[in-house]
């Protein structure tokens, strides 16, 4: 968890930032929300259509019941409460890109209310909690490309009716930067529990702000605009700063904010209002009459809580406990779960953690964001880790070695003992062996060896080094040492 | 409550329906003529019948997340009225037409 602070920024002093944000998060579904159709991303456009989700008359549709787990799952990490009826409803507005004329959502019956999260600590240590007001399920529409035919629209379906969970907060942050560890709580919790990609460039997780501003002290929200198109956390951060200074500006001179939809122009860094006529929000919600009201059994939302995995922050309190590692170390180890899978597996089975916490998020991470690999697909297995440094504990091989059989055990996947002895890494303790390789060095830079003998201790180091060398760093380092200290006289 | 002629210029605005002015004291009248058989259906008794979105207790039916993809009877050039790569194609909006603006979300 990060510590926030508020921006200072003279314009803006007098002023605090008010921000709701709106997620929608696709569900990792194999299909779509109400037919039968593919939902991977990057398919041919409108190939994954059906007459259902093309809005073809007489058709009717049938709630996928994955997304209806996924999306109790989402609800319950979130700290929700997930209702046992809930009931669709159509969100009516014109477009292009959304076939039916009408969104099948939820109103105001939603899957699920009341949740909360912690984003971090203030200065003083006490936590900064926000309130989610809403999780409900809806439909997600097709995409419109405006600038790549003259004159005309492209319409591709294919995303039209893919499975969406809208996570609605409370106004309850006060920076952008608060704003930015909020998603990134969120974006970790859901992809702890496997729900969603959470992946902001393909568009699987997105955001809307709302966002007032108010005088230091008044108690009662300012006039909101909502900010759009902000495609990346920097974006959320940048376009919310933004607005933020656009809105105080305009009451330092007195003017009123207008409620409307801004636009995020990431390239030029401002917001611009929506060109289109927001009479849209005329939604004339109404029950889905194509689909009963969805009903789910309490033991079942139980039993959904049951399966729930252990979630970042309870894991970061756990790591704490147990392994007693510093906090920046367990941020980084629990940033996924996988890769906190992957440590906690090293520790257990080499039995020195910090030992395991430092090879994980040194050689470890460093081989990864160098290939670009995920960590469950890396070649060094954790097993065979924790062996390596088995094998650096019982001063078979050394550290400078340990970390050459790495490198070659995240090529080949190979045991580290095996490639330890194909390598010729073996540590080499023998006292003859040793006793040799230091003669030969002192022999070989006679300088240095006559300066060593008459008391310039700092000259043990570079000997050392070139002993090091010479055995290919297959010496035990601290016998070289006292082997040097014991000719040093 | 009585429809306006206000309220059916909205509803054919959002509908995005052309609305020739002489039409709408017609369909002002229709619209009222309908909600006036809502006046009639409000004086059945429904004491004691509590609101509802669907018939019966049961829940709505649930597939399990899996293909095949429900063909299409015609291929989709067949009733699209345009296409190009596999896009549909539409008319560009108004509010893009300069098309300066990135895709849609
Ligand atoms: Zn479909």
């Amino acid at each position: 968890m990060t510590t926030l602070s508020t921006p200072a920024r003279a314009v803006t002093e007098r002023y605090e930032m008010v921000v709701g944000l709106e997620v929608h998060v696709q569900l990792r579904t194999r299909t779509k929300a109400f037919c039968c159709c593919d939902t991977a991303f990057g398919a041919p456009p409108n190939t994954n259509t059906c007459p259902i989700c093309l809005a073809l008359p007489g058709t009717l549709p049938l709630l996928n019941a994955e997304a209806v787990r996924l999306a109790v799952r989402a609800a319950l990490a979130l700290g929700c409460t997930v209702h046992e009826t809930s009931i669709f409803a159509r969100k009516n507005y014109f477009y292009p890109d959304l076939p039916k004329g009408y969104q099948i959502s939820q109103y105001d019956r939603p899957l699920a209310t009341g949740g909360r999260i912690a984003i971090g600590k203030n200065a003083d240590g006490t936590p900064i909690t926000i309130g989610i007001t809403r999780l409900h399920m809806e439909e997600d529409a097709g995409k419109s490309i405006h600038d790549r035919y003259g004159g005309a629209t492209a319409i591709d379906l294919n995303r039209a009716g893919v499975p969406l969970i809208e996570i609605v907060s409370e106004p309850d942050m006060r920076s952008a930067r608060e704003a930015v560890a909020y998603l990134k709580v969120l974006k970790q919790i859901l992809e702890y529990i496997d729900v969603s990609d959470v992946n902001m460039e393909e568009g699987s997780l997105r955001v809307d702000a709302n966002i007032s501003a108010r005088l230091r002290g008044e108690t009662r929200l300012g006039t909101k605009t909502e900010v759009k198109n902000m495609n990346s956390f920097s974006g959320v951060e940048r376009a919310l700063e933004a607005e933020f200074v656009r809105q105080c500006t305009l009451l330092e001179r007195g003017e009123k904010i207008h409620q409307q939809t801004m636009l995020w122009d990431g390239a030029r860094g401002e917001v611009r209002p929506a060109r289109s006529k927001e009479e849209s929000h005329d939604y004339r919600y109404f029950p889905e009459p194509d689909l009963p009201p969805l009903r789910l059994d309490r033991a079942w939302i139980e039993q959904i809580r049951a399966e729930l995995p252990e979630l970042p922050q309870a894991r970061q309190a756990r790591f704490a406990e147990s392994y007693a590692l510093p906090a920046g170390d367990i941020e980084v180890l629990t940033a996924n779960a996988k890769l906190a899978d992957y440590f906690e597996s090293v520790a257990r089975q080499h039995g020195d953690a910090k030992s395991a916490a430092n090879w994980v998020m040194g050689e470890v991470l460093a081989a990864l964001n160098a290939t670009g690999q995920s960590v469950e697909h890396f070649a060094v297995r954790p097993a065979d880790l924790a062996k390596l440094l088995d094998l650096v504990r019982d001063g078979v091989v050394s550290h400078s070695a340990a970390k050459q059989i790495f490198a070659h055990m995240a090529e080949t996947g190979d045991p580290p003992q095996q490639i330890a002895e194909r390598e010729g890494l073996i540590q080499v303790r023998d006292a003859d062996e040793l006793a040799r390789w230091v003669d030969e060095v002192l022999a070989e830079n006679p300088t240095e060896a006559a300066r060593f003998k008459n008391g310039e201790k700092k000259l043990l180091g570079v000997l050392v080094g070139l002993v090091m060398k010479k055995s290919k760093g297959r010496a035990d380092p601290r016998r070289v040492n006292q082997l040097l200290s014991e000719r040093g006289g | 409550m009585a429809v306006t002629r206000e309220d059916v210029v909205h509803i054919a605005a959002l509908a995005r329906l052309a609305l020739p002015e002489e039409r709408v004291p017609e369909l002002v009248a229709q619209l009222n003529g309908i909600l006036a058989h809502m006046d009639v259906l409000r004086k059945v008794d429904t004491t004691g019948v509590t609101g509802t979105a669907g018939i019966g207790d049961a829940s709505t039916p649930l597939r399990p997340d899996t293909g095949p993809q429900i063909p299409l009877a015609r291929p989709r050039e067949a009733f699209a009225p345009q296409m190009r790569d596999g896009f549909f194609l539409v008319p560009r909006l108004a509010t893009h037409e300069t098309a300066d603006e990135e895709e849609t979300a």
